[in-house]
């Protein structure tokens, strides 16, 4: 077990990409942190930089209190799991789980136990004899899970682990990492596209964009205080509106269509009011009006598409709620977040 | 599976049955094809019953006679040449060592050459690959002289190295093994590095075992390929005892020439021994044969 240091880290690939600008962040020790971001914007590179599998182009990586730039994935004592499973086709469940012990010198005795006590904490003891092949989704991803603790390892990197599960192993999978993580308390990066996966699971969130951190934070925080227009739009589903508005003399930003409110001083021409579609619900006597096109129906809530003066909005409504195409007006539940419109930083 | 329907079956179980010239003109086909194959192999066997006179009295007949024990023992015991030492039995052995030889040192080559060129990062690997690869474009027969020569003059004339060593360099077994190996995941690499093992490890531990049914099929090819080799063993082996078989029977019906009888019963019986090995070398790996060249088991 051991805390995480990222001081600059950055990635030029060798065709002169930069994947990643100089990122320092600190994990503390058993931590359970998720990288989030769109496809493309750095997250594996990071990760891969983390396990040893890319070299660091500049900065200091620290596992424990020992830089490990320059040292060999296998001995960072780190245990990696992939999207792919990446497992041994050729060899069982249980060679599997046992090769890097066995690479490690570590005796056959010594192996089959904690092999055995891995497949029992995973359920895959009656598996252990069976090929990847013979496997399905699930158990394959459940035997790379094994791979990685029998280990012991200091942390778990995991590259997108769920993305080839269906939506319903996904979310089983999704509380047993989770628990299995918070039992052995080793320190884990969790790399993943999914917002509901980063809330759901991360005890802190790290929010990347096009090679750039853009947020890093509790679930919470992140989803209460979006840094930027972007955090703001890829957290939480359905994603936050963005209302263009522009603030007057008196310290009031307001959006064309009527409606108006105030803004944190030092916010002054156009900005971007964001709210949330559940932040906003049906009243007679509303802060705004908007022209409904389309309802959608989710079970829980339904949820409305209109415009107010050409731009989109969206709105959550509870299902016991009647709703109707058509003008209908609104009230603001919370104050809306501000961001600036030129920078997406928040004001 | 999309839903077959078997239209002959109703038609099979009408009063009358029409003829179909179609399959009459296939099977026909395909019994002209499989005589043209046949009828010279026979006629091969037919010739290994009968001793040598009556052959050369009444050529191919259709009759079997009581002479197969006799050739059978003269072809594998008994010696043709000078020194006594080119029984059938030790051909056999011989082409049985340049087969495996050949088979093995082409697969361990190619496999070792591509694993150098897709896993390492070598400055010139693409242009080391096409290097090798343009090595097609020069056979053994364009190179023979000066592959001879060095042969001759490392002194491996007349050993089981020379006839093997300067075979061994494959460039189809690098290009096979080399588009293997790319097809092998990224992930089991990296899962490997992070798991401990090095390179060595990962050779032996992993893509030797993913590519076992790629080696099968190499050796299947490799080994009939070697085994059926004429000009390069005739060229190094001047030592009777060095002979292999398919080099050997010329060698039979050669000497007898001018003499008495040619023995036409011993060099043909020889001739079918060859051929064994590797057909049943191909029944036997069929499977993998196919499994190797058109799946990989990943
Ligand atoms: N070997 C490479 N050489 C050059 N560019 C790369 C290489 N690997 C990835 N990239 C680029 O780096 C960016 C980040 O990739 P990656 O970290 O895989 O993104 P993701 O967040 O989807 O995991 C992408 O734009 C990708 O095209
Ligand atoms: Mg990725």
């Amino acid at each position: 077990m051991a805390q995480v240091t990222l001081d600059s880290i950055r990635k030029v690939y060798p065709n002169g990409f930069e994947a990643v600008q100089p990122s320092s962040f600190d994990i503390p020790d058993g931590e359970f942190v998720v990288l989030v971001g769109p496809s493309g914007c750095g997250k594996s590179t990071l990760l891969r930089m983390i396990a040893g599998l890319e070299d660091i182009s500049e900065g200091a990586l620290s596992i424990g209190d020992r830089v490990v730039n320059d040292v060999d994935p296998a001995d960072r004592n780190i245990a990696m799991v992939f999207q792919n499973y990446a497992l041994y086709p050729h060899m069982t469940v249980a060679k599997n789980m046992g090769y890097g012990l066995k690479n490690r010198g570590t005796s056959k005795v010594e192996i089959e136990r904690k092999v055995a006590e891995a497949a029992e904490m995973l359920d895959l003891t009656h598996l252990l004899d069976r090929r990847p092949s013979q496997l399905s989704g699930g158990q394959r991803q459940r035997v790379a899970m094994g791979r990685a603790i029998v280990r012991n390892p200091d942390l778990f990197l995991f590259d997108e682990p769920l993305s080839n599960l269906d939506a319903k192993l996904r979310n089983q999978m999704r509380i047993e990492i989770r628990a299995l993580q918070r039992r052995l308390g080793v320190t884990a990066i969790y790399v993943t596209h999914d917002q509901v996966e980063a809330m759901t699971m991360a005890d802190r969130i790290i929010v990347l964009n096009g090679g750039v951190i853009e947020q890093i934070g509790t679930p919470t925080e992140i989803y209460e205080n979006p840094a930027s227009t972007f955090v703001a739009g890829f957290m939480g589903a359905p994603p936050m509106n963005l209302l263009k508005a522009s603030v007057d003399g008196a310290g009031r930003a307001h959006v064309e269509g009527g409606l108006a409110v105030e803004v944190p001083a030092g916010a002054t021409g156009d900005v971007l009011l964001g709210i949330r579609p559940e932040d906003l619900e049906l009243a007679d006597t509303g802060d705004l009006q908007i022209d409904v096109q389309i309802i959608e129906e989710l079970g829980a809530i339904r949820l409305m598409h209109g415009q107010i003066a050409g731009q989109e909005i969206s709105v959550a409504v509870p299902k016991d709620q009647p709703c109707s195409t058509g003008a209908v007006s609104l009230r603001l539940k919370t104050v809306p977040h501000v961001f600036d419109a030129a920078t997406g930083r928040r004001l | 599976m999309t839903d077959t329907t078997f239209t002959t079956a109703p038609q099979a179980t009408a009063p009358k049955r029409r003829i179909r010239w179609g399959r009459i003109a296939d099977h026909a086909v395909l019994i002209a094809g499989s005589l043209f194959m046949l009828v010279p192999l026979l006629i091969v066997m037919q010739t290994t019953t009968v001793p040598d006179a009556e052959i050369i009295k009444h050529g191919p007949q259709l009759k079997i006679g009581n002479a197969l024990p006799d050739n059978f023992n003269k072809a594998m015991f008994e010696a043709s040449g000078f020194s006594g030492e080119n029984t059938g039995v030790r051909m056999l052995l011989n082409s049985f060592i340049l087969g495996i030889g050949f088979a093995v040192g082409k697969i361990a080559l190619g496999m070792i050459a591509a694993y150098a060129l897709v896993y390492f990062r070598l400055r010139f690997a693409t242009a080391a690959f096409w290097l090798i690869f343009t090595t097609l474009l020069l056979p053994l027969e364009v190179r023979i002289l000066p592959s001879y020569e060095v042969v001759q003059k490392l002194g491996m004339l007349n050993t089981y190295q020379g006839l093997i060593i300067p075979l061994v360099a494959s460039a189809t077994a690098t290009f096979f093994f080399r588009q293997f190996f790319r097809s092998v995941p990224e992930e089991l690499v990296e899962a490997a590095r992070i798991d401990g093992a090095g390179p060595v490890r990962f050779f032996i531990d992993i893509l030797v075992p993913l590519s076992r049914t790629m080696i099968a099929a190499m050796f299947i090819i490799m080994f009939v390929f070697g085994w059926n080799q004429y000009l390069w063993p005739t060229m190094i082996t001047t030592d009777e005892g060095m002979y292999t078989l398919v080099r050997g029977i010329k060698q039979i019906t050669q000497v007898l020439e001018g003499a008495s009888l040619p023995e036409y019963g011993r060099s043909n019986l020889l001739a079918l021994i060859a051929i064994l090995p590797p057909v049943f070398i191909v029944i036997f790996f069929q499977s993998w044969f196919v499994k190797g060249l058109t799946e990989s088991d990943k």
